[in-house]
């Protein structure tokens, strides 16, 4: 069967032991009977690992980073495709989405598609917003507090006991048992991500994900929940296994539903004690661990290619329940002359082959 | 064959994320003029370090505030926030727009009267001001702002003695979640005091409460805290006119909009994380819309907007004096304006851009003012390609509290300029002389 | 060690990527850069060097002694010269 000849470009190549999603995206996508085409890694430092997994990724260029404006990464972009031309571009970090959001227009007006949530959505689900989402969709989320100023943490006991969780807007999060481990995480938190800092209680219980699509009209496209069942030192997730869980698929839809989401986006939930389930937080985009969905017979990242080029997906699942990842480390040999056109030149491959 | 240009040598070492080459001022055209003048031309007629204002910009950022808001509720007022910036002709601007004037102090009321506002057209905030100045407002119609008890007391006092019955409002502080509390000023919400203050005003009965007014704080990016503001003002106005009758004129939401600037404390640009005027809007209407009074009574909405219109409007050129390298490596440029003129610097990461082409490898810079202190600090790191001695910058998004909280320290304050249709400039403000720094200077007669 | 022979032993490249091989340290330098180094590294004094910047480019400073000595001194904040070389 002759697949789609698309070319899509990926953000978040930094496969680092707490590793951006790109590099699921992109194997998911290759493994899409449906796909013929070309993959474009898009990355915002020379040592993303991704880039160098040059079997999975033969072009990559480099972005600026988000803190340097849209304008840049508008000329940017430009220029790609110029090199390259895109169909489809798919951001899967927090900290870019917005200026992606914001470039949709653009990016549709030079041919190269996105299945992105619109602004409002996006800060909608933003973890100051979540209890508010929470009550509109009828979903229960622990109780928490926006932080502007340190000196809120001194009586913060009051509404969230110890332990709890310190969270920043875009990533990181620490579990603080005393007032000084929430100012010491706060201060670090402060540091890498500004202001404001979420303060969340910790709920109990066991660890659940999805991962889903929306349609952007309040559908659901296709989601799969997944229990992990390993965490590294950092609660990251390092192994996890695809289960049936009915409820948590009902929350993905009310979810869709009360949001219209569209785009990807994770659910990271919690089932306490009581089998009562909490949504800690919405991610807008694929999590790292995507690939388990296309593993298990739901490619949700290849339904997400097709709806930015225009092209309904076919119909999605049932998922194949038990079907589980298994996540490894291992070290890539790298020429120092990629490292070389990376450094001087924020591009490797870039010739004028397709497929 | 022709030779290349020259570029100054440099030698970077590739650190684990700072390893992109791929940044904005790259990306982006010289600033080599504002709305149709050039640059060149600018300082050239009147010097630099120069604040640069465009009359454009400030029009078009009241009429998308006025719309956003009338759009969307019936009764809309602006009230010139005169502390932002209140150079005359910035505010005959704003007046000219159709706005009120809102004053802090007996200077900008007198500012405000002297450019032919009408003290029915003045909204008068503040924790201070004195008996006299308590008394030209409330005999001259003023609308005042009470803030404390005491105020509350002697305004009392003052319409007694003139036998007049004031027009007043009540500064409400309350507290939203993840803003920090301004809990100085007005009336506490949430702890009763405002409440007391009502039914005091009330019992009282010399004065007449038409409005309430808060102003959350400033440069707040999240929307919905204006929503839960305008929800708070919305159930005490309700309230107020079921326990006593007195059916209000207008809410005041302050001001506070973040304008397109970046703090230093935030990781995206403004021109990505600043919301644009309608979702305060939505946010702000979405919460008076719990006031229970019929349609045709509904209060005026008032808008203290300061920062988020004239920020955007302004731009500071600035020279480069001097080029140096510091120990860590990191280049230094000396500038004619530091933070002398650039108060706001202490604060934001101010968007840079250079006014004239640019050649080579940006690198790791510091841009330093002219004084002889080690704060004197514009921009602590950012990429920028090589600058000649002489060659001239932009700093952009500076309009806002400059030109009122700027320091005359060793050395005057620059001109400011107005950049109006078709390139056509005027001075706004001349840079300041030897006579205006002496002249109020007395010489006691025994030196 | 002479004061230039770690500089003889740096990989360096068309593109201005430099591998220092005993520290695995790398950097980019611009075309002027390169030039210098490599100027450097043939054992050139200032004023050689400063000659073959004036016959390839355009536009070069009068005072390109300093760009010179500015550029030696992030060679030697780099430890690529010794701390006490001076051109």
């Amino acid at each position: 069967m002759d697949g789609e000849r698309l070319t899509i470009a990926v953000t978040g190549l930094n496969a680092t032991d707490n590793p951006g999603p790109g590099v699921a995206v992109i194997r998911a996508l290759r493994e899409a009977p449906g796909f013929a085409g070309r993959i474009v890694g898009l990355a915002y430092d020379t040592l993303e690992p991704g880039i160098y997994a040059r079997d999975l990724v033969p072009d990559v260029f480099l972005l600026p980073y988000p803190s340097q404006g849209i304008e840049a990464l508008e000329a940017r972009l430009r220029y790609i495709h110029g090199r390259i031309p895109l169909d489809a571009v798919i951001p899967t970090l927090d900290s870019e989405l917005p200026s992606f959001i914001a470039l949709e227009g653009t990016l549709s007006e030079l041919g190269i598609g996105t299945f992105l949530p619109t602004r409002e959505q996006f800060d909608l689900r933003a973890k100051a917003g979540l209890p508010a989402l929470g009550e509109r969709a009828g979903i229960l989320v622990p109780a928490s507090r926006v932080v502007t100023d340190v000196e809120a943490l001194y009586g913060i006991h009051r509404e969230i006991p110890y332990p709890l969780y310190v969270k920043g807007l875009f990533y990181g999060a620490a579990l603080a048992c005393s007032v000084d481990e929430a100012v010491q995480a706060f201060h670090r938190v402060v540091a890498q991500w500004g202001l404001p800092v979420i303060v969340q209680t910790r709920v109990d219980g066991e660890e659940l994900d999805v991962v889903a699509l929306g349609d952007g009209r309040g559908g659901l496209v296709g989601a799969l929940p997944m229990r992990k069942t390993w965490l590294t030192d950092k609660g990251k997730g390092w192994a996890g296994v695809a289960i049936r869980d009915p409820e948590l698929e009902a929350m993905a839809v009310r979810f869709m539903a009360a949001t219209r989401w569209r785009g990807p986006c994770e659910l990271e939930v919690m089932r306490d004690r009581q089998d009562r389930y909490h949504l800690l937080e919405v991610n807008p985009r694929f999590p790292a661990w995507v690939y388990l969905a296309a593993g298990a017979g739901l490619n949700l990242p290849w339904a997400t290619a097709l709806l930015a080029t225009g092209r309904e997906p076919p119909p999605l699942g049932p998922h194949r329940v038990g079907t589980m990842f298994v996540r490894i480390s291992l070290d890539q040999i790298a020429d120092i002359a990629d490292f070389e056109r990376m450094a001087t030149a924020g591009e490797l491959g870039g010739g004028g082959r397709t497929g | 064959m022709s030779k290349p240009r020259y570029e100054r040598p440099v030698l970077i070492r590739h650190e684990a994320g700072l390893m992109n080459k791929f940044g904005r001022v790259q990306a982006l055209r010289p600033l080599t003029e504002i709305d149709g003048a050039a640059v060149d031309e600018l300082v050239a007629a009147y010097g630099s370090p120069l604040f640069v204002f465009s009359e454009r910009t400030l029009v078009e950022r009241a009429r998308e505030l006025k719309e956003a808001f009338a759009r969307r509720w019936p009764r809309v007022r602006l009230a010139w926030s005169y502390k932002t910036n209140y150079l005359g002709g910035i505010c005959r601007i704003f007046h000219r727009e159709g706005a009120f004037a809102e004053v802090v102090s007996d200077f900008e009321y007198d500012k405000a009267l002297g450019l032919g506002v009408p003290p029915d057209h003045i909204h008068w905030n503040g924790p201070y001001k004195t008996d006299a100045a308590l008394t030209r407002a409330l005999a001259g119609g003023a609308i005042v702002h009470l803030d404390h008890f005491d105020e509350l007391a002697a305004a009392e006092r003052i319409a007694e003695r003139l036998d007049l019955r004031p027009s007043v409002a009540l500064r409400i502080s309350l507290s939203v979640e993840g803003v920090p509390e301004w809990s100085r000023f007005g009336f506490h919400l949430e702890s009763g005091q405002a409440r007391d203050a009502v039914a005091r005003l009330v019992a009282g009965n010399r004065l007449e409460l038409v409005g309430l007014h808060c102003h959350l704080g400033t440069f707040i990016a999240d929307v919905r805290a204006y929503g839960e503001q305008a929800r708070k003002l919305a159930r005490l106005a309700n309230e107020i006119r079921e326990r006593h009758g007195v059916r209000l004129g207008f809410i005041d939401i302050g001001g506070g909009f973040a304008s397109h600037n970046t703090l230093k404390e935030q990781y995206l640009p403004g021109t990505q994380a600043t919301p644009p005027f309608s979702r305060y809007a939505e946010a702000v209407i979405e919460g008076l819309c719990e006031l229970t009074c019929p349609a045709r009574e509904q209060p005026l909405l008032v808008l203290e907007t300061g920062r988020a219109l004239v920020d955007d409007a302004g731009t500071l050129i600035a020279t480069v004096h001097a080029n140096k390298r510091l120990p860590d490596g990191r280049r230094g440029v000396v500038l004619d304006a530091g933070v002398n003129v650039l108060f706001t610097a202490f604060w934001y990461r101010h968007d840079v851009v250079p006014c004239q082409e640019t050649h080579g490898t940006p690198e790791p810079t510091v841009l330093f003012g002219p004084l002889c202190m080690n704060i004197d600090v514009i921009r602590d790191s950012l990429l920028l390609p090589p600058l000649q001695v002489g060659d001239r910058i932009a700093l952009r998004n500076c309009g806002a509290y400059n030109v009122t909280q700027w320091m005359q320290f060793i050395t005057y304050r620059p001109a400011v300029v107005l950049v109006g249709d078709g390139g056509r400039h005027a001075l706004l403000r001349r840079c300041e002389t030897l006579d205006d720094v002496v002249g109020p200077e007395q010489t006691p007669p025994w030196l | 060690m002479g004061a230039t022979d770690k500089l003889k032993d740096l990989a360096l490249s068309e593109s201005g990527f430099v591998f220092d091989p005993y520290t695995g340290s790398t950097f980019s330098a611009n075309d002027t850069g390169r030039k210098i180094l490599d100027g450097l590294r043939r054992g050139l004094d200032r004023d050689a060097i400063a000659a073959e910047l004036r016959q390839g480019w355009d536009g070069v400073p009068d005072d390109l002694g300093r760009d010179i000595d500015d550029f030696v001194l992030l060679l030697r904040r780099q430890h690529l010269l010794p701390p006490d070389f001076s051109l």
